[in-house]
């Protein structure tokens, strides 16, 4: 392979770059061009009944059934704690946070929320008024095991 | 105390060069020229303008309150500054601006010069106005959030149930709930109901 050769592949190969990866870009951003600015969808509402939803797996961090906008949750507040804080529950009949949430990382109880437990959303969200991004394929495990003895009983 | 003694003196004396009338109508218009001032300057210093005009104000309090519903929202109605912290009523309104006069102090001295000055005194200075407005029935709030016009079937089914008991029974007034509405909160440790 001669200089000029070599000179010329290296010249192509950004050009190859990016004419491959150029559609996952613009379907990324729904079509726009990168020179336009693409219009916004609208913000979705928050789910606001204060209903319990049912979780899909035991271990699920419960959702939130109500809008949590500007709730402050930082090192000097925290804002959920005024009602779900095991102090707080009586007069908000809020749940309380579970036991799991006064527990260090090596199961020992403590007075108040763990530090590692203290900040909510790290787990807990709300949920919106929207439409999925993609389909949810989730199977409850209730059901696979409704399917396996279904499948047994068949054979 | 000669001179004083002399003016007190000629306070009492009947007038000898200037007629009653022209007494009469130049302590009329000297008044109103007063009173106008007055009032006029009173309401100068009740703006946010004025407000903001000291970097303390200007850097920490307002700008933490761009963030809240009470700068900006779906109908665009906005609160300023002395909407919440100045009564409507004239009395009441001199009784907290001769109040407020500390602030001119504070200023003076640089009690919250710095961010971090003014975060290390933020919970004094959110407790006196969490007392202030616990004392006087959350007035400032009610100015614009009149409870008689409330329309429960439009609020969360949590706020209507805590506005028809606790609120409508005058047991809690707003700020007891809603701390922290237009500015952030300082350290809640102990605060009633944190």
């Amino acid at each position: 392979m001669n200089r000029i050769t070599r000179l010329t592949a290296l010249l192509l190969l950004p050009a190859l770059f990016a004419a491959t990866f150029a559609d996952e870009i613009a379907t990324m951003r729904d079509g726009v061009k990168i020179v336009d600015t693409p219009k916004p969808a609208p913000i979705p509402r928050v789910v606001n009944e204060d209903i319990k939803t049912q979780r899909s797996y035991p271990m699920q961090p419960p959702l939130i059934p109500h809008d949590t906008r500007d709730y402050e949750l930082n090192l000097q507040v925290n804002r959920c704690m005024s009602c779900h804080a095991r102090r707080r529950t009586e007069e908000s009949q809020a749940p309380m946070i579970s036991v799991t949430h006064y527990m260090d990382r090596d199961g020992n109880f403590l007075a108040d929320v763990s530090p590692r437990r203290y900040f909510c959303d790290q787990c807990h969200v709300t949920q919106t008024v929207t439409r999925e991004v993609y389909e949810n394929e989730f199977v409850d495990m209730d059901e696979l095991l409704q399917r396996r003895t279904a499948e047994e009983t068949d054979d | 105390m000669q001179y004083f003694r002399k003016i007190w003196r000629d306070f009492g004396r009947p007038s000898v060069h200037y007629g009653i009338g022209s007494l009469i109508l130049g302590g009329f218009i000297a008044g109103v020229i007063f009173w106008g001032g007055f009032n006029t300057a009173l309401e100068a210093s009740n703006t946010e303008a004025f407000c903001i005009s000291c970097h303390e104000h200007e850097d920490n309090v307002y700008q933490e309150m761009k963030e809240t519903i009470h700068f900006t929202n779906r109908s665009g109605v906005r609160a300023t500054c002395p909407d919440c912290h100045v009564p409507h009523e004239w009395t009441d309104k001199i009784a907290r601006k001769t109040a407020a006069s500390k602030d001119v102090w504070g200023w003076l001295f640089g009690t919250i010069n710095t961010r971090e000055k003014f975060v290390a005194k933020r919970r004094e200075l959110a407790e006196h106005e969490w007392a202030r407005l616990k004392a006087n029935d959350s007035l400032e709030c009610r100015n614009c959030h009149d409870f008689d016009y409330m329309d429960f079937t439009l609020q969360s089914l949590r706020a209507s149930e805590q506005h028809s008991t606790s609120l409508a029974s005058g047991e809690k007034t707003c700020i007891d709930c809603h701390k922290g509405v237009a500015h952030e909160l300082p350290d809640m440790t102990g605060v009633e109901g944190y």
